[in-house]
């Protein structure tokens, strides 16, 4: 069966982390992994650059990692899951990392939450947005 | 021979782990979930299994991308807790079943369904959040386990109908066991969440609701929904929803409804729980 990614395209805000994807970012994938031993986290956190000089990671997804922004780590082949482990070394939780990819500040998204979370409705296509 | 008493479905947040670790279960957030699973934790004791073969997923905690595997099953004597960043789980190691684990792994590869076979394996938060759930603090878990973790992280990830086949398959193998055992099928992961993105926060309870329903009444119908359906209604995560396929086509054509539940939100991610067991004709 051909594969269709461009079936994911039009899901607003929202990046697929497809087999192509993970090739994209194998190597920040890999980093982050490190980041599950206590040694290697005490390590990235003492100094993040020379940390990440370790890894044959392009330049683009080094500097995304540095200023911390997991929607740019996506967009350069990230996966959440993977990426969690930055977060997880700083303490901070899903919730608080994943509204930083929303427009809302942590208190108002976690107010959403509260509230039933985010509604499916006008969120189902760019078409239907008019972003695409 | 051995026998599926059970299906159990539970949505496994990392979060949840949390709130049983640092002892929050009782705080004003966290208490409305777990007051959802008094039932179940009652049920379970009233209901034991000798092994629960518990269908989950990884999240970058044990697999890295060096190995992707779709289906795999643990067949190890014990699995220890893995690190997700966070340190590990202060919980006790999970016990494994490994002459059915083995038995099983031969027959479902003998079935056409190539599983990976895994003699090592830590598991993480989606297959210990619902043992938590499930038994709360135990010293030692009271059953054994099979883990069965399957891809969803990467697409694409395997067919609904490959999913629902694979139950019906792990039902045979069961029940050509020699050993007299019960046995419980746990899917897990869902309901509809999404972590990334702008669109991050999604949850969709009616569309979970009828997921429910589809998957008690008609899963030879739900098994076709395609993942771009998942995927849009139900948020990028949503789509680990596939598992609980799994679950149900271990337990046969018709199936009881013991116990629903379900709340919103746990974390980012709307909370889903059901008890089945088979229907006899």
């Amino acid at each position: 069966m051909k594969p269709n990614f461009e079936q994911y395209d039009d899901i607003p805000g929202t990046t697929i982390f497809t087999i192509e994807k993970a090739r994209e970012g194998f190597h920040l994938n890999q980093f982050c992994m490190s980041l599950r031993s206590e040694e290697n986290r005490t390590r990235f956190l003492a100094d993040g650059p020379a940390y990440l000089a370790e890894w044959k990671m392009t330049d683009e997804q080094k500097q995304a990692v540095i200023d911390r922004d997991f929607q740019k780590m996506l967009d350069l082949g990230g996966n959440v899951y993977f990426l969690s482990k930055i977060f997880a070394s700083e303490g901070l939780s899903y919730v608080e990392a994943v509204s930083t990819m929303t427009d809302m500040n942590v208190e108002e998204y976690q107010q959403m939450m509260i509230n039933g979370g985010r509604s499916v409705e006008g969120w189902r296509s760019k078409k239907e947005r008019g972003e695409a | 021979m051995a026998k599926i008493v059970a299906g159990i479905a539970t949505s496994h947040v990392p979060a949840v782990g949390h709130a049983v670790d640092s002892g929050k279960t009782q705080d004003a957030y966290w208490k409305p979930m777990f007051d959802g699973y008094e039932f179940s934790k009652k049920w379970v004791k009233d209901n034991p299994a000798d092994v629960a073969i518990i269908v989950y997923n990884d999240h970058a905690s044990y697999f890295g991308m060096e190995i992707m595997p779709t289906f795999a099953l643990g067949i190890a004597d014990s699995y220890a807790i893995c690190d997700e960043g966070y340190g590990p789980r202060p919980i006790p190691d999970v016990e494994g079943a490994p002459e059915l684990a083995t038995h099983l792994a031969a027959s479902l590869i003998m079935d056409d369904f190539d599983m990976t076979v895994l003699n090592v394996l830590e598991v993480d938060h989606g297959l210990t959040v619902p043992m938590s759930l499930m038994f709360g603090t135990p010293d030692t878990w009271p059953t054994k386990v099979i883990p069965l973790p399957v891809n969803v992280v990467m697409n694409p990830q395997p067919s609904g109908e490959r999913c629902l086949s694979l139950g019906k398959a792990i039902k045979r193998a069961v029940e050509q066991f020699d050993e007299d055992l019960t046995v419980q099928i746990w899917g897990t992961g869902g309901m509809s969440h999404q972590i990334q993105g702008a669109r991050a926060g999604l949850i969709n309870l009616p569309w979970d609701i009828q997921f429910m329903d589809d998957l008690i009444n008609q899963p030879e119908v739900l098994q076709y929904k395609p993942h771009l359906e998942y995927m849009i209604e139900a948020g990028s995560e949503g789509v680990e929803l596939i598992m609980w396929l799994i679950m149900r086509g271990a337990l046969g054509d018709k199936v009881n409804e013991v116990y629903r539940f379900n709340h919103v939100p746990a974390s980012n991610t709307s909370v889903g729980h059901l008890i089945l067991t088979p229907k006899e004709d």
